[in-house]
């Protein structure tokens, strides 16, 4: 409807427009327009894509393709990419595409478990920390300090090469020393939260400690914290990528990628290319998808940087 | 301003016990006594205990720790009993050379991404600034060794104009002067801490452009050049200075697979041998001067801070 009324020479009035130029809309939950706005950055989907798809490469991948790793086969060693070896083999005749698939099943692992071992323990000890406050607060602070200030690549190497790498003993290991950075943010977090009406509101009408840290801390806290998974993958997939590197990585038949790498630089003298660089590549997507959604996260969920 | 400083030191000296016991306490779990690599695989168990009561390996942990550290103070880092050689001795002998390719490599990287984050801050969304962030964001997501191995594949490999190994020189000026050794490892390790520096430095600029401080000095009609020199350069500079400090344990991590992958004879490739031959004392030794360099960092960048910006003297 046109608004023809008053002086006639003031423009129509756009009521669907706010005085700043933004749209005027039903009010929207804080989660969904985190997720609009997170859906309409676009490296932010890509880097979803990217690893989605390697989800699907690494684990449905060896169900539709079965190239050997298992049984080195000497009259097809370092084979370039061609028919029967989409790339390549390696100096065990072993089929590359196939190790990359089995490498990608590791990294991928290794990453989510580490990065969910650090935030739910983080994420703990920073709402505990948080809520004592006091000497109890100092002490657990101190801690995660003491434990920041530990070499960690270093402590890693050394472990792992004493007893062995696993799936599950890396991901323990290196979720044990990256629980730090989450717990710092999470006690952040609930020294703001702590104070607030709703959480007042919940202690005078009895909720325990337990209760007040699982149903109002945690949960308000969350936004933090995914965005911290994203970054913990990432960091996670390069420690396992260097301890492989340096050959202290997982053992036979199981794969990582960095070993992978370790073994084709050998051969980068000859040219084999195929050896060196569709591993690395990987590598580096997979962690760059992780840290793209990691930056499209926090900056969909900080009300600050939110778009009016 | 003191009594800040003073406090801070103190907790930093906490820390550094705190850490210092946590570390003696693993690699003591991991690795209680070097006896067999003293008498030999076929030692048998009473030649072992002998041993271990001989040389305190026996007692409470707690006790060893303090002797270790009584030693510590005295300047002796422990014993390299497969290396038969003091572990004083294999660091003294080899820590310049890390200290010249890490230095070389932060201080590079500190010149690049400070000019380089104000440019793609001032240049906002522009070609240039895509550019530098698209390269920066893939180094980033890089792990050193394959950025060390494309580099090699260019320049060592193809055009022939770098060797793919570290200089091969015993002395500390040979490895200085040696350009054609020392080029690739030193850009591998600056291209890597240039790609986190200026997205930090990017981010930052931005914000202080976004300040009034800058609004006032364009609207008093202050050249851009003298805008962007006086203040945009010295306030966002500031969160530069705790960066460095807290960037030393990615430096010490680079440091070791750089060192590994160029064949760099440094404390890297001391600890990646250590490694291999099971050297408790060299692991444990420079695994503390990592976490007492990690301390010293986070406690200069702190007091740096308090130093430079007014804004947040503390007491």
């Amino acid at each position: 409807m046109q608004m023809t009324g008053g002086g006639g020479s003031l423009p129509p009035l756009d009521i669907t427009r706010a005085p700043e130029g933004g749209e005027i809309g039903p009010v929207q939950s804080g989660w969904r327009l985190a997720l609009r706005e997170f859906a309409q950055n676009k490296l932010a989907v890509a880097g979803v894509a990217i690893l989605l798809f390697f989800v699907l490469f690494s684990f449905v991948g060896p169900v539709l393709y079965h190239g050997n790793y298992l049984t080195s086969n000497l009259l097809a060693v370092n084979e370039p990419p061609g028919t029967g070896y989409p790339l390549g083999t390696n100096n065990q005749g072993y089929d590359e595409l196939a190790l990359i698939m089995k490498g990608g099943q590791v990294a991928l692992e290794v990453g989510f478990f580490s990065a969910l071992v650090a935030i739910v323990w983080g994420a703990l000890w920073g709402a505990v920390s948080g809520l004592a406050g006091g000497v109890v607060d100092a002490i657990m602070m101190r801690v995660v300090d003491v434990f920041l200030s530990v070499p960690f690549l270093f402590i890693v190497l050394i472990v792992a090469v004493r007893y062995g790498a696993s799936v599950v003993s890396l991901s323990l290991l290196i979720g044990a020393f990256s629980w730090l950075v989450p717990a710092r943010l999470v006690r952040g977090e609930v020294l703001t939260l702590r104070v607030r009406d709703f959480v007042s509101a919940a202690r005078v009408a009895g909720a325990g400690r337990t209760r007040l840290i699982g149903r109002h801390l945690l949960p308000n806290a969350l936004g933090v914290v995914i965005v911290n998974v994203t970054f913990q993958v990432a960091d996670a997939i390069l420690a396992i990528a260097f301890l492989g590197f340096l050959g202290f990585g997982l053992q036979w038949p199981n794969e990582d990628w960095g070993d992978l790498l370790s073994n084709g630089v050998s051969y980068l003298q000859d040219g084999y290319w195929w050896q060196v660089y569709p591993v690395g590549a990987c590598i580096v997507l997979v962690v760059m998808a992780c840290n793209l959604i990691g930056d499209a996260a926090r900056d969909s969920l900080d009300v600050r940087l939110r778009s009016r | 301003m003191v009594g800040y400083i003073v406090r801070r030191i103190g907790v930093s000296v906490l820390i550094l016990i705190g850490v210092s016991l946590f570390i003696f306490a693993l690699l003591h779990a991991i690795y209680p006594s070097p006896a067999i690599d003293v008498l030999g695989a076929r030692a048998n168990g009473a030649l072992i205990k002998a041993w271990n009561q001989q040389n305190g390996f026996d007692d409470p942990w707690l006790v060893q720790y303090l002797r270790y550290v009584g030693n510590l103070l005295r300047g002796n880092l422990g014993y390299s009993y497969k290396l038969n050689q003091s572990v004083t001795a294999l660091i003294s002998e080899v820590w310049a050379r890390s200290a010249w390719l890490s230095g070389i490599s932060l201080v590079l990287s500190v010149v690049i991404a400070i000019p380089l984050g104000i440019y793609q801050a001032v240049r906002r969304n522009t070609v240039g600034d895509y550019v530098a962030t698209g390269l920066a964001f893939s180094v980033y997501a890089m792990p050193v060794f394959f950025l060390g191995l494309i580099l090699i594949q260019i320049f060592a490999l193809d055009l022939h104009w770098l060797s793919f190994e570290g200089s091969q020189s015993t002395s500390l000026v040979g490895v200085i002067t040696d350009l054609r050794g020392m080029t690739l490892p030193i850009v591998t390790l600056t291209l890597l801490t240039i790609a986190s520096f200026s997205r930090y430095m990017r981010s930052t600029s931005m914000d202080v452009l976004a300040q009034d401080y800058i609004k006032v000095a364009r609207a008093k009609g202050l050249p851009e050049r003298l805008v962007l020199l006086r203040h945009l350069v010295r306030n966002a500079c500031l969160p530069m200075v705790t960066l460095i400090g807290l960037s030393i344990p990615n430096l010490l991590a680079g440091n070791l697979i750089t060192e590994t992958l160029f064949n760099f004879r440094g404390l890297g490739l001391l600890f990646y041998t250590a490694l291999q031959n099971v050297d408790y004392d060299v692991l444990l030794a420079y695994t503390l001067i990592g976490a007492v360099l990690t301390i010293i960092g986070n406690l200069v960048a702190d007091i740096a801070l308090t130093v430079a910006d007014p804004r947040i003297r503390l007491a």
